[in-house]
């Protein structure tokens, strides 16, 4: 043993007179480090309550409880987080789509009573039970930089605008199936989408079908509420896409065209083994007024139902506005056809180029069947109710495309004016262009109150359509050179109405002019029903501008049900869809019990 | 003196308890300090242990199962449990052992911060060890300065990652946000600390009759034990072995650092403190060279598929790292499912603490016994995952 080694160790004692390395006094609290782990905040008027907190979460810390009302795009969930369970790893704050939660530094919580229930002492919803560390703006957030969701779509391959505008060929060419699996992928199945889709189609199990190349299973998951998902798959409003939970912070998953891939991969001769339908066939028959989307859902799920069905159809074609108002470079004739035999092989008898009221009478279907389904669509089209609009050249969209539809080749001449801001609108501009002329759209609103789908505008800019925005038609004449004259004078947006959109009001004086070869009317549609007469629509009820009916398209005579465009307000193909469906039930229900 | 032991009969002691020259005791298997909780069977004779028997079993919490019906997201928050005291091993190779059989490369700014990540959490385990190895032998004040500096080590954790003890920074794909600002500065700050208290240990804690006197020759390991008791990391660097998987088989970014293996040849306590107090200052070098070498900018991760279903490709890999206790191993079967079909963790206490322990302890001291433990620097955690 070396005399060293008894000295060395005094050296401890040099330590007393420095610093401490403690703390002298524990009254003050330290705050946590800016990025620390602590409790959760939440904003919850940001959070949709996708619930993908909850689903990351590894503990299972997360219950999702509702705090308010439901809507779309929202659940009126919020996570509630119990301290018993965290383990404070903060996969929740990195995955949260929109990016409404997050960590405050706050690391002590001090509660009073003890007799309470841990529920309470240990639980909190972020946002809504008021916490000390509410306002607190340090804490962890998602580092810039590292993102566990893909947030930017798979993109779609699409046809060069050169090339779109030279023929009627589909423009958009669909997903592969590397590409339709990686989009997929970036679905958090959260189902805000299915909440919303008129149809309540289970998009997050088809999607995840898609994801796991298990085609048929997806297609089995869409036909359960949307029989024509080929055409859905092209021109569906997607209303799911726009509450999608990627679309918070990024692009939202491309719903419609994994629909479209789904229903493309399949062939259609082997829709009837995999949708094998066990039917029980039922005696009664039901009568369906027009075979457009609402019409062919209510066949299709009442022939599931085992009932016969008989389609009653004024034009040479299935498919109503599918295919007389929506042009083919959209949606081809054959994906209408595919969905619709598929349909008619379940046993649907379509009565083609059949008016009712004139080749067969309302009161004989209503006396003949057991329930009838009506729904004619909006076919007239609504008028610009100004002078001039009766001068030949005036046409309005719905005509245009019936005639592309029909293979005439309408003479648009050089310059065309549509007018209109509506999905018509973009088709007839767009199906303008593509016979060769020139085309400028007059809207009465900015455009973004234009109700037409965004990426159809955008489409039309591509294929280089003009627009005036603020546009009020005034008059149409016609010119010496047996041209039109369209004058329209220019709006100012006022707002009347607290919290009602503004409404274009005309600038005093202002009077602008257009030359043109062919003005296109297409400012909206309505129904009309002349046709309907005789003792059967007695117990009928009629509104201002429609039949009457409740939430199940059920009018006040117990036979009679209405759906599509003309009961619902969104007048499209996916609600007119779910009409379709619903109605079926009804009458299912309604027969059943009559039974 | 030598009539106490028992005779040896086939490698085994043989002694009868109802002599009344031999007491069996139990050490544990509550908290005995630092080593955490396992147990020991001691049977004495007088102050001198026997026999001994190690019992472990009482941290077992089913990690390797639980892992088994999670997915492999769900995994991560639950790896670093594993080993509580050096946790960002367990980390870092669950990450890598999945970003291999997903073919992932990760970027090169993650690549270093991870090597950052690990150097720093070397550095704050065996500022722990230091205090458990010097309480273990009555050096209170050392155990308490060490432990002060692993508060600090701890702090950077925290203002770097958000969390002290469970940092959660290597995700799979990469790592978890930017070095803070200032960061830098503290670090060097606290390196400098630890630097000048690995000084202060050397006087009072090396240089010291007390230790030395219990430190050298206890727990001898020979060369020829380390490869039959599966010896690794510091404890076999002790006994002299070039063994280090950080330059064996070099990841991340270890073979663009500059450092050597260092060694001590007597096998013993004392030369295994050595060999820990020398990795310490490498630590501190390494963390210096990381900090300068590292890129100034660039991307910290790649996303990958979405988590939430992520499928790993069937296949199965091994992947190592050298911790403080030496080689950590992580080996991952994947059978192409959303969950790992089989997660065995490697924790190196498994072999020190266990065979080799029950094969050192006998002819120790019963105060030594704790000392000899923490010299074999084993954490129970990682022996039942």
């Amino acid at each position: 043993m070396k005399l060293k080694d008894i000295l060395s160790p005094l050296y401890v004692w040099k330590r007393a007179f420095e610093k401490p390395y403690s703390i002298a006094t524990l009254t003050e609290q330290r705050p946590g480090s800016p990025v620390y782990r602590g409790f959760h905040q939440n904003d919850i008027d940001k959070c949709i309550g996708c619930g993908s907190c909850a689903e990351i979460c590894q503990n299972i810390t997360i219950d999702m409880v509702q705090v308010k009302e439901a809507k779309d795009g929202d659940s009126g969930l919020r996570p509630r987080f119990d301290y018993g369970l965290c383990c404070w790893c903060a996969l929740c704050v990195d995955i949260c789509p929109t990016g409404s939660l997050r960590m405050s530094n706050a690391y002590t919580w001090v509660e009073e009573g003890l007799d309470k229930d841990v529920r309470e002492t240990f639980c909190f919803t972020p946002g809504v039970d008021e916490k000390p560390w509410d306002s607190e703006e340090l804490g962890y957030k998602r580092p810039n930089d590292y993102e566990l969701l893909h947030l930017d779509r798979v993109p779609m391959p699409h046809l060069p605008v050169e090339e779109r505008l030279s023929s009627f060929v589909e423009m958009v060419k669909g997903y592969s199936r590397e590409l339709a699996r990686k989009e997929a992928d970036r679905c958090i199945q959260c189902g805000i989408c299915t909440a919303t889709c008129p149809a309540h189609m289970n998009i997050p199990a088809y999607i995840k079908a898609i994801r796991e190349d298990n085609l048929e299973e997806g297609l089995r998951i869409m036909y359960e509420t949307n029989p024509l998902p080929g055409v859905c798959g092209r021109i569906c409003t997607r209303r799911c896409e726009d509450v999608c939970a990627l679309s918070h912070r990024g692009e939202a998953i491309s719903i419609r065209w994994l629909k479209r891939y789904l229903a493309d991969s399949v062939e259609g001769q082997k829709y009837a083994e995999i949708l094998a339908l066990e039917v029980q066939p039922r005696n009664q028959s039901v009568a369906i007024v027009g075979a457009g989307p609402g019409g062919l859902s209510a066949a299709y799920y009442l022939l599931k139902m085992g009932y016969k069905v008989e389609i009653f159809e004024a034009r040479p074609a299935a498919g109503g506005m599918l295919r007389y108002g929506i042009p083919e470079y959209r949606l081809p004739y054959e994906a209408i056809d595919k969905d619709i035999s598929f349909i008619v092989s379940l046993g649907a008898v379509i009565h083609y180029n059949t008016n009712v009221g004139k080749d067969v009478t309302f009161d004989a279907l209503h006396e003949n069947f057991s329930a009838v389904f009506i729904s004619v669509g909006l076919f007239d089209s609504n008028r610009l109710a100004i002078e001039g609009e009766t001068l030949p050249g005036v046409i309005s969209g719905l005509d245009l495309l019936d005639d592309v539809t029909n293979g005439k080749i309408p003479v648009l001449g050089q310059h065309v004016l549509v007018i209109g801001g509506g999905n018509v609108a973009m088709d007839a501009a767009r199906t303008a262009r593509r016979l060769g002329s020139d085309v400028t759209v007059l809207y009465r609103r900015r455009e973004i109150d234009m109700p037409a789908d965004r990426e159809e505008i955008e489409e039309a800019m591509e294929e280089k359509v003009a627009f005036h925005f603020q546009a009020i038609p005034i008059a149409i004449e016609k010119t010496s050179d047996n041209r039109l004259n369209f004058i329209w004078g220019k709006a100012e947006m006022v707002q009347q109405e607290e919290g009602k959109r503004p409404v274009p009001v005309m600038i005093e004086g202002s009077r602008e002019q257009v030359v043109a070869d062919t003005v296109i009317s297409a400012i909206g549609q309505s129904a009309h029903y002349h046709w309907m007469e005789g003792n059967a629509i007695t117990n009928i009820r009629f509104g201002r501008f429609n039949i009457e009916a409740d939430r199940w398209g059920k009018t006040s005579d117990d036979k009679v049900f209405i759906g599509g465009d003309i009961f619902n307000r969104t007048a499209d193909a996916i609600t007119a869809i779910a009409d379709g469906h619903r109605s079926a039930r009804a009458i299912d229900a309604m027969l059943q019990q009559k039974a | 003196m030598a009539d106490l032991y028992p005779p040896i009969v086939n490698g085994k002691s043989v002694y009868d308890l109802n002599s009344g020259k031999y007491l069996k005791m139990w050490q544990g298997p509550q908290h005995p300090g630092v080593t955490g909780n396992m147990s020991l069977e001691l049977i004495i004779s007088g102050d001198q242990v026997v026999d001994c028997k190690t019992h472990v079993g009482y941290l077992h919490r089913g990690f390797e199962k639980l892992m088994e019906r999670r997915r492999y997201i769900n995994c991560f928050p639950i790896v670093c449990r594993i080993c509580v005291p050096e946790p960002d091993t367990n980390e870092y190779l669950f990450a890598a052992a999945m970003e291999e059989l997903l073919g992932v490369e990760i970027p090169e700014r993650a690549l270093w911060l991870r090597t950052l990540n690990l150097e720093l959490s070397r550095l704050a385990s065996f500022l722990m060890w230091t205090g458990g190895q010097s309480g273990a032998f009555g050096h209170g004040t050392v155990a308490q300065w060490a432990l002060a500096h692993r508060d600090y080590v701890l702090d950077l954790f925290e203002e770097w990652t958000g969390a002290r003890i469970y940092h959660m920074y290597m995700t799979p794909g990469g790592v978890r946000g930017e070095l803070p600002e200032g960061w830098t500065k503290h670090c060097e700050q606290v390196l400098a600390g630890v630097e000048k208290l690995l000084g202060e240990v050397w006087h009072v804690m090396f240089n010291n009759a007390v230790f030395k006197s219990r430190a050298v020759g206890l727990g001898v390991i020979t060369p020829d034990m380390i490869d039959h008791f599966g010896v690794v990391g510091p404890v076999a660097r002790g006994s002299g072995m070039q063994r280090d998987v950080r330059k064996d088989s070099p990841y991340l970014v270890y073979d663009k650092l500059d450092f050597q293996i260092e060694t001590e040849t007597a096998g013993d306590t004392y030369a295994r403190a050595v060999v820990r107090w020398k990795e310490m200052h490498q630590s501190i070098s390494l963390i210096r060279q990381i900090l300068k070498n590292m890129p100034a900018s660039g991307p910290l991760h790649v996303t990958l598929p979405n988590v939430l279903h992520l499928k790993v490709p069937a296949g199965e890999t091994y992947v190592r790292a050298e911790s403080t206790r030496g080689e950590y191993g992580y080996y991952m079967v994947s059978d192409g499912s959303a969950y790992p079909r089989k997660i065995t963790v490697r924790g190196p206490s498994y072999s020190h603490a266990m065979a080799l322990l029950e094969h050192l302890a006998v002819g120790v001291n019963i105060a030594d016994t704790h000392g000899l433990m923490l010299s074999l620097h084993t954490y129970p955690p990682e022996i039942e995952r």
